[in-house]
Formats: C-alpha cells, sequence, structure tokens
C-alpha cells in the first residue's frame, strides 16, 4: 500500500495493515516460476510440434503454419476447459496456462459457461470478453499506436 | 531439432515473466496478460518480435504476446498496401484465426457444457 494511502488509515487501521501482512501466507515466487517455466515450455513445445504436423503434412509455410496452430490450440484449450481439466491444470501452473494462447481460449470459453444461466444474449454474449476483452482492447490500442508510428516514419522517408 | 529446445526455454521463459508479473508485482491475471500483449506489440513497433519467432518458433508464437506482434504485423503488412487506412483494416488480418476459433468454440462450449467444480 502507498504511503499517501496509508495516511489516511487511523492508527488501529495501520496497526490492523501490519498485523495482517505480516501473517499473510508468503508466496512460492520460485515455486511457482519454476511451475510456470515447465507448464508454459510444455504448451510452447506442444505447439511446435503441431506447427510441424502442419509443415510437413498440408501445404504451409513456416510463417503460415502458425494461424492453423493457435486455432488447434485454441480448439483443445476450449474442450479441456469444458471438461473441467483447464482449471485443475492452471491452479498449480499459475502463469504457465495463463500466458500462452490456451489461457486466452480458457478465459472466453470458461466466461461463456459461467455466465450462461443469465441467457445466451446477456450472458454468454455480453459476458465472454470479460476477461479476455481487456487483451483485445489494450492489444489492438497498443498495435494502432505502434504501426501508425511505424507508417508514418516511412511515409516521412525514415527507416 | 533445436527448435523444440529454444520453443521450450523461450515459452516457458515468457511464463515466467507473467508470473513474476502476478506474484511480485501482484498483477491480476488480467493486467498481466494486457501487458504482456502491449510489450509484444511494443517489441514489434521495433523490430525485436520477428527475430525472436525466427529463433523460437512456437516458443515466441504461442504466448500472448504474439498476439500484439500479430496486431501491428496485420496493420503494418496492409498500410503498406493501401496507405494509413490500411491500418485499420489490416488490425485483425493476422489475429483472426484465433480471435474466431476463440469466439466460435468457445460458445459451443457455452452450448454443450456445463461448467464444472
Amino acid at each position: 500500500m502507498s504511503n499517501k494511502k496509508k495516511k489516511k488509515l487511523t492508527p488501529v487501521q495501520q496497526e490492523y495493515h501490519s498485523f495482517a501482512k505480516a501473517r499473510e501466507p508468503r508466496r512460492p515466487v520460485l515455486l511457482n516460476c519454476i511451475l510456470a517455466f515447465l507448464a508454459g515450455g510444455t504448451i510452447c513445445l506442444f505447439g511446435q510440434f503441431i506447427s510441424d504436423f502442419f509443415l510437413w503434412n498440408f501445404d504451409f509455410t513456416e510463417k503460415t503454419a502458425g494461424n492453423p496452430t493457435i486455432a488447434v490450440l485454441i480448439i483443445i484449450s476450449v474442450i479441456l476447459t469444458a471438461l473441467g481439466v483447464y482449471d485443475h491444470i492452471a491452479q498449480w501452473a499459475g502463469a504457465g496456462t495463463a500466458v500462452p494462447v490456451t489461457g486466452f481460449a480458457n478465459s472466453i470459453a470458461s466466461a461463456a459457461m459461467e455466465h450462461r444461466t443469465e441467457g445466451f444474449v446477456l450472458g454468454v454474449g455480453g459476458k465472454m470478453f470479460k476477461l479476455a476483452g481487456s487483451v483485445i482492447v489494450f492489444g489492438v490500442f497498443s498495435a494502432f499506436v505502434v504501426a501508425l508510428i511505424r507508417t508514418v516514419i516511412t511515409m516521412l522517408g525514415g527507416a | 531439432m533445436e527448435i523444440y529446445i529454444w520453443a521450450f526455454v523461450v515459452g516457458g521463459l515468457i511464463c515466467v515473466v507473467g508470473q513474476l508479473l502476478m506474484d511480485v508485482g501482484k498483477f491480476t491475471p488480467a493486467h498481466t496478460m494486457s501487458i504482456l500483449v502491449v510489450a509484444g506489440a511494443v517489441l514489434d513497433g521495433f523490430g525485436l518480435y520477428e527475430p525472436l519467432i525466427d529463433f523460437a518458433g512456437a516458443g515466441a508464437t504461442v504466448p500472448i504476446t504474439s498476439f500484439g506482434n500479430a496486431l501491428v504485423h496485420g496493420a503494418l503488412a496492409e498500410a503498406e498496401k493501401t496507405g494509413i487506412i490500411g491500418i485499420l483494416t489490416g488490425i485483425f488480418e493476422v489475429t483472426s484465426a484465433g480471435i474466431s476459433a476463440a469466439i466460435i468454440f468457445g460458445f459451443l462450449a457455452a452450448l454443450l457444457f456445463r461448467p464444472k467444480g
């Protein structure tokens, strides 16, 4: 908590804050990182196998094999989410399952399933992007800014 | 053969960065993913992401950072052909497969399955 916020608290609240903080379970950062590394690495390795499968068996180049690979990973991730398996893995793998594109698909599928009780339009349709929406919004906006800068530089005769 | 090792190592390392953002930086998963997407877009702006893909293959294309990279790529490729309006028309060109697959199969999952646990 920032110092500015701390000043607003009464002494009792401050006391409680440090009391609670001292008893907060410490996050096993190193262990979490190792698990994330192994899980994330395995998913990427699996992606590489799929990509090579498309490369060897179908008419794809190294550049175009990326798209079907991601689609296949997304399908697998959605199926595992629907069967309730993905969340079990995510519990110990942390960012290892959240950061790959499978985590993006997992957040969409689980939000869609979870909000089905609210109806198909307001629930499934409206809440599907509850988590993934921020990724798309910030991704698209930052990509827009970056692409605009690059295009303007090119037009001005730069790099 | 080497590409498999690098895919594993680089993909794992990007996930470790995400884990550190969550554990040490105390960001929520949604914040972490947004930061990584923006990082991917900015890295591609400096031309640094494409060499990473050449080096690590799926280790660079599978993590969410490649989503930012692909958005910039689509926008730039289209802008080269049609001028500045291409940024708007091309931005989803490369990522279309990922987003449509996620929407279509996510919706099918909601149709067919009940949440577990």
